[in-house]
Parts: structure tokens; C-alpha cells; sequence
């Protein structure tokens, strides 16, 4: 009987059978290996200062006053209402934005933002973030850049 | 004395008087090349010559052909080879170390400034000389007849090229190399541009997570630095040597480099060329035959050999080896006097401004300020796409190995430059004066602009105008001569743009002495 009637009647040979077989382990090994070599070669350990970062009590922040924490490129704002952190980190490539009248300009690619942050001219795709900001056990403020807030969420002190 | 002669110490007194020529006979295998046979035989018997052929065409051997681009290219990267392992003598893959250890080789090292000057320039001059390669092989219509998989190798070899030199400016961990590399890894991440615009990056989000492969983290620091040392010294060499190796595997068993398919030798071809001593043979070269042997061509040759070829050793080697002492002297001169740039110490508090990426990268950067997943993904995926398909959608097989592919085809190719220039020009100038969506609806959502941007409109006129010539003029070798001369003069412009007009805040200006102070 040839293979070709066999195929007629939706049954395949036992040689058809061990080639797709075959090819299919010879595929699921290889799929195997990179998706291990993309799990090996992601870190499971930053050797990094960590995202939450103590900013002090409330009373560091007078209102109306812009504090710049430049190693952890966090903005934090003080307003009647209460805190607020704004990334400094650019949207489109991740070069530092400079605060200027109008919000926040970047030097790199002239990415330009309002005042909370949201995109006006330039390339970045998206707004800078809003980050979290919570108070930690003893008493004092922290921010986690690691962790976006919407935009317009005030940390009231009070 | 004659019983010396006879005695061992007598035998080892000549095997040691003569024991260069003996040496001189075991190197050479079928002695010296002093013969036509012997130096037929050097070129099978000796392993570094056996990639040559033992008879090259004429054609291959002229100037005015090859332009001996692909050697340049070749040359270059050994010279980088050779200092760069020289640099790896002193330079220490760590934050702590890095820059001082390049301070080091600049300014304390015998000789430090002059061979890391020429691995920077060497390298550098590999991705002029690769384009040029590139050009001369697509302009003289030589990526076809079975030369398809090459022109593939080649264009991975030119990726390659481009990733070593960029591996190779993140090492040093200055201002530059910084700042370099914070944009190349968040031109990994922009893919999140488009899944961000289509809400999937909480469910696939490819960019951050090649980011974070690259870098070993978040940010970049001391295993970023050790991932992309590791890339530049160990893994892009050794991947790149073994693909020249078989780039050049290829030539050879494609058939050698094109020539014109009515090839005569004309007399200036044969200056460059030493007519083989027929001496030996049972032809002489005063007297004339008929048709001895069963070749192609007119008339029987007695000055050439069999169809227009002529022996490798003495003619091909003489020519390589010349291309070889100019490309060293030029690295050299130019290395000489020009320094490779070194700013201050990486700091991740401040930008440089304007940011700039390496100026083969400027082109780039320059789409890049239009949409980040565009510029650094979209638009160079398409590019070389669009370079890797050149030769399977092209293939018409008549005037392979002529440059231009004739008259007609110079013509196409001037005439997309004029057109290209005159549209790019006027794209950029438009860009540049009036702003884009953003500056006319600041509300307008980002994925418009991702799809919708002066780099993608550029592309989409290069591939209209390909296609219009090629339905024009019915040929799709014509259509294939105009979007790659496109191609090459976006490439440049580009880069021009990004390099010399663009400032502070990546704002247009004339000159740098415009650049406002800061």
C-alpha cells in the first residue's frame, strides 16, 4: 500500500509518523535550550541600589518647594495638597530632563513636558511617571521608582 | 678527511650546513615557486594560500574593478585583531577600572595612544570600507549567478561590523560611552512604544525584557559593562571570523569574483599582470598556434593563460600584499595624528548635550528623534530586509560583473540621486522648520506618530520610487540600482544631519559656533 492511499484515509505511515515526531523533539529541544539560554542570561540579582529610596519626613518639604534626588532621578513636589514624585528619567531614551519654566525639558532628544508631566513636543511616546510615594514604619516618606502611580495622585501628609 | 665524510658527524655537518634549503624544500612541499608548476603548487600546498585559487582572471586583478574594497575591509580588521589584543594587555573591564585603565594606555603606555588610535580607526574605517564593498558589489551587479547566499553573508558581516564598533565605544566608560550605551539599551526597550500604544506590555513586554537581558539589570553598571566587554573581545570576533571565513569560502565556489561575460584582456589590464613563463612548457611564446587548448575566446592566447587568467602567485598575492601596507600605513598616519575622543568619567547624573550617539549610528539617531521604536527597530529592520531580498527579488542574469550594469543604468542611478537629494532635503527642511504632528495636535496619540513619521514617509518614497522606475523601464535590476542608491544617500545625509547640524536639545544649527553656551 503506498503512503499516498493512506493519506486518503487520514492515516499516516508508521515512517511519516517517526519523521514528524523526530523533527518535532529535534524542535522542542531546540526551543528548550534558548528559552533557558533568555531565562540563564536575565539576572535573578541586581547588583543595584534599590528602586525605594527614603526621602525623609514631611517636614524636608516645605510647600512649593521642588526637591531633586539625583541619584535616583525622582522629582518630588510640594504642594497645599501634599507630595507628589515625578520621574526624571525621559520617556523615549532615558536621558535626564532638565526642570524649566514651562515642566521639563530633555537634552537629548528635545522631548519637551508640562508640569505634570505629559508630553508637548519631541519624541518620548509617553508621560513622565508619576511615582509612588508611602511611608514607611518609622515615620519617614519613600519613593519606589520601580512602582507608577496615575498622574494627579497626591501623597497627602496629612 | 674522507673518512670523515663518511662518518655520522660528517653527515650531520652538511644536513646542518645545508639546512635552509632543506628547510627552504620541506616549507614549499614542491619547491620554490620558480617555476609556473611550482608556483601553481604553492597556492594548493601552502594552508594560508589555499583560500586562493591558483589562477585568478584578469579581471578580478584590475583596479578599476574590485577597487579592492573587500581586502581594505579584511586588512582592517586584522589590524583591529592585532591592537586589540594588544589593549587587552591593559584595559580592565570594570567600572571602578575602565576609564582609568584607558587613561592609562593613552597618556602612560609606550605607544598606548597610537594602537589604541588605530583599533579605533581601523574599526571605524571597516564600516566606510564594508559600505564600499557593499556598493561595489551591487553596483557591478555581482550578487547574482549563484552569488545570492553571499550577498546574505555579506549583510550580516556588515551587522556585525556595526555591532563590534558599537560594542567597542561602550568600553571605556566615559561621558560618551555612558551615555551611548543608556540610548542603545533604550532603543532595546522601544519596542514598549508599540505594545504600550497597543496595551499589551503588561502581558509581553519584549522590549524591557531585552533591556534587561542586555544590561544584567536596570541600569547600567558594572554587568552591563562585563556583558558587553565579553560581547566585543570574545563573541562578535570569533562570529564574525568564522562568517568571513565562509564569505570567502564562497567566493571561490561561486565561481570567483564576476567579470564581464565578453571579457578580453586589453593592454592595460596586462600592465598590472606578469605573463607566465612559458619556458619550461612545450609552447613558446614567439611562435604562434592554433587552438591548443579548448577554451573560451577569439583567438588562441600564448601571452595569458586559459581564459584571461593568469597565475595567483606571483600576480594576486603582490596586489594584496600592497593593499595591505597601504591600508597599515594610512591606519597608521591617520592614527598619528588624529586621537580617538576620551571625555571625562561616566556620570549618570548629568547628560552630555547634545547626547550623541558614534556618527555611523547618527543617521539613526536622527529618525530615532522621531519615534524611538521606528528609528531604532522599525526602519532599520526594514533596511535590511530590504538589503537581505536585493537579490532574490532582482534576477535578471545578463550584465553581471558590468558596473551600473551599462549605460541605462547609470543613468537610473544619477537620477534617483538627484531625486533622492532634492526629496530628503526637502523632507528634512520641512521637518525641521514646521515641527511634526505633535507641535501641530499636541493631544495626537503616540501610535500614529509611530507609524506616521518622516522616517517611515522616507521610506515609503524610496520604495515607490523603486517601484515606479522599475515599472518604467520594465527591468527590476533598474529598480533595485535606484532604491539602493537611495539607500546609500539617505544614509549619508542622514548622518551629515545628525552629525553636524544637530545641537543642544537635538535642535537644528547651521554650525557648532551657534550652539548656545552652557
Amino acid at each position: 500500500m503506498s503512503s499516498e492511499a493512506q493519506h486518503k484515509d487520514g492515516v499516516i505511515s508508521r515512517r511519516e509518523f517517526l519523521n514528524v515526531a523526530a523533527a518535532g523533539a529535534a524542535f522542542l529541544s531546540i526551543a528548550a535550550v534558548f528559552a533557558g539560554l533568555s531565562r540563564f542570561l536575565k539576572p535573578k540579582v541586581a547588583y543595584e541600589e534599590a528602586t525605594k529610596f527614603k526621602i525623609g519626613t514631611a517636614d524636608n518639604f516645605p510647600v512649593g518647594v521642588v526637591t531633586k534626588f539625583d541619584e535616583n532621578g525622582v522629582f518630588v513636589f510640594s504642594s497645599e495638597d501634599g507630595l507628589y514624585a515625578i520621574s526624571c528619567v525621559c520617556t523615549h531614551l532615558g536621558c535626564r530632563v532638565a526642570l524649566t519654566e514651562t515642566g521639563f525639558d530633555c537634552p537629548c532628544h528635545g522631548s519637551k513636558f508640562n508640569k505634570n508631566g505629559k508630553v508637548t513636543g519631541g519624541p518620548a511616546p509617553r508621560a513622565l511617571p508619576w511615582l509612588q510615594i508611602s511611608r514607611s514604619v518609622d515615620g519617614s516618606l519613600e519613593v519606589d521608582t520601580a512602582k507608577e502611580v496615575s498622574a494627579g495622585t497626591i501623597f497627602k501628609i496629612a | 678527511m674522507s673518512e670523515s665524510k663518511n662518518s655520522g658527524i660528517g653527515v650531520l655537518a652538511d644536513n646542518l650546513k645545508s639546512v635552509w634549503g632543506s628547510f627552504a624544500g620541506s616549507f614549499f612541499r614542491a619547491g620554490r615557486p620558480a617555476s609556473d608548476m611550482s608556483r601553481a603548487a604553492i597556492m594548493v600546498n601552502n594552508f594560508f594560500l589555499h583560500i586562493h585559487s591558483v589562477k585568478t582572471h584578469i579581471n578580478s586583478l584590475r583596479p578599476g574593478f574590485t577597487l579592492g574594497m573587500g581586502l581594505i575591509s579584511m586588512f582592517l580588521c586584522l589590524i583591529t585583531v592585532g591592537s586589540g589584543v594588544a589593549l587587552m594587555v591593559y584595559y580592565n573591564p570594570s567600572i571602578e577600572n575602565a576609564y582609568n585603565s584607558v587613561k592609562d594606555i593613552n597618556f602612560v603606555v609606550f605607544a598606548g595612544r597610537l594602537i589604541r588610535n588605530s583599533h579605533k580607526w581601523a574599526g571605524e574605517g571597516m564600516i566606510v570600507f564594508v559600505f564600499l564593498h557593499m556598493a561595489r558589489v551591487f553596483y557591478t551587479n555581482s550578487y547574482k549567478s549563484g552569488r545570492e547566499f553571499n550577498w546574505l553573508v555579506g549583510v550580516v558581516l556588515l551587522g556585525l561590523t556595526f555591532m563590534l564598533n558599537l560594542s567597542g565605544y561602550l568600553l571605556p566608560w566615559d561621558q560618551l560611552s555612558y551615555w551611548a550605551l543608556v540610548i542603545v539599551s533604550n532603543i532595546m526597550q522601544s519596542p514598549k512604544e508599540l505594545t504600550d500604544s497597543l496595551g499589551l506590555t503588561k502581558y509581553f513586554d519584549v522590549g524591557g525584557f531585552s533591556k534587561e537581558l542586555f544590561l544584567a539589570g536596570l541600569k547600567p553598571g558594572k554587568e552591563a559593562l562585563n556583558r558587553v566587554y565579553l560581547l566585543h573581545v570574545v563573541f562578535l570576533p570569533v562570529t564574525l571570523m568564522v562568517i568571513v571565513g565562509v564569505h570567502f569560502w564562497r567566493i571561490r565556489k561561486d565561481g570567483g569574483l564576476t567579470r564581464p561575460a565578453n571579457y578580453t584582456a586589453k593592454y592595460e589590464d596586462m600592465k598590472y599582470v606578469i605573463a607566465p613563463d612559458k619556458k619550461g612548457g612545450i609552447f613558446t611564446p614567439n611562435k604562434t598556434y592554433g587552438l591548443m587548448e579548448l577554451a573560451k575566446g577569439k583567438t588562441p592566447a600564448v601571452n595569458i593563460d586559459v581564459e584571461n587568467t593568469v597565475l595567483s602567485w606571483p600576480n594576486l598575492l603582490v596586489a594584496e600584499a600592497a593593499v595591505f601596507m597601504l591600508c597599515l600605513a594610512g591606519v597608521i598616519a591617520y592614527s598619528f595624528y588624529i586621537d580617538a575622543p576620551l571625555k571625562e568619567l561616566a556620570n549618570p547624573l548629568i547628560p552630555e548635550n547634545p547626547a550623541k550617539a558614534p556618527w555611523y549610528f547618527l543617521g539613526l539617531q536622527e529618525l530615532l528623534s522621531y519615534s524611538a521604536f521606528m528609528g531604532g527597530v522599525g526602519l532599520p529592520t526594514v533596511a535590511l530586509m530590504g538589503l537581505a531580498l536585493i537579490p532574490f527579488l532582482d534576477r535578471e542574469t545578463d550584465k553581471v560583473g558590468v558596473w551600473f550594469s551599462g549605460k541605462r543604468g547609470k543613468g537610473v542611478a544619477i537620477e534617483a540621486l538627484i531625486v533622492g537629494v532634492i526629496a530628503l532635503a526637502g523632507l528634512m527642511a520641512f521637518v525641521i522648520s514646521f515641527g511634526w504632528f505633535r507641535t501641530w495636535w499636541p493631544d495626537i496619540p503616540q501610535i500614529v506618530i509611530t507609524f506616521i513619521n518622516p522616517g517611515v514617509i522616507w521610506v515609503g518614497f524610496m520604495i515607490f520610487w523603486a517601484l515606479s522606475v522599475t515599472a518604467r523601464t520594465r527591468s527590476t535590476r533598474m529598480g533595485a540600482i535606484a532604491l539602493f542608491t537611495m539607500f546609500l544617500l539617505s544614509y549619508l545625509i542622514l548622518t551629515y544631519i545628525g552629525t553636524e547640524l544637530r545641537g543642544p536639545n537635538w535642535g537644528f544649527y547651521w554650525s557648532k559656533s551657534q550652539w548656545p553656551m552652557h
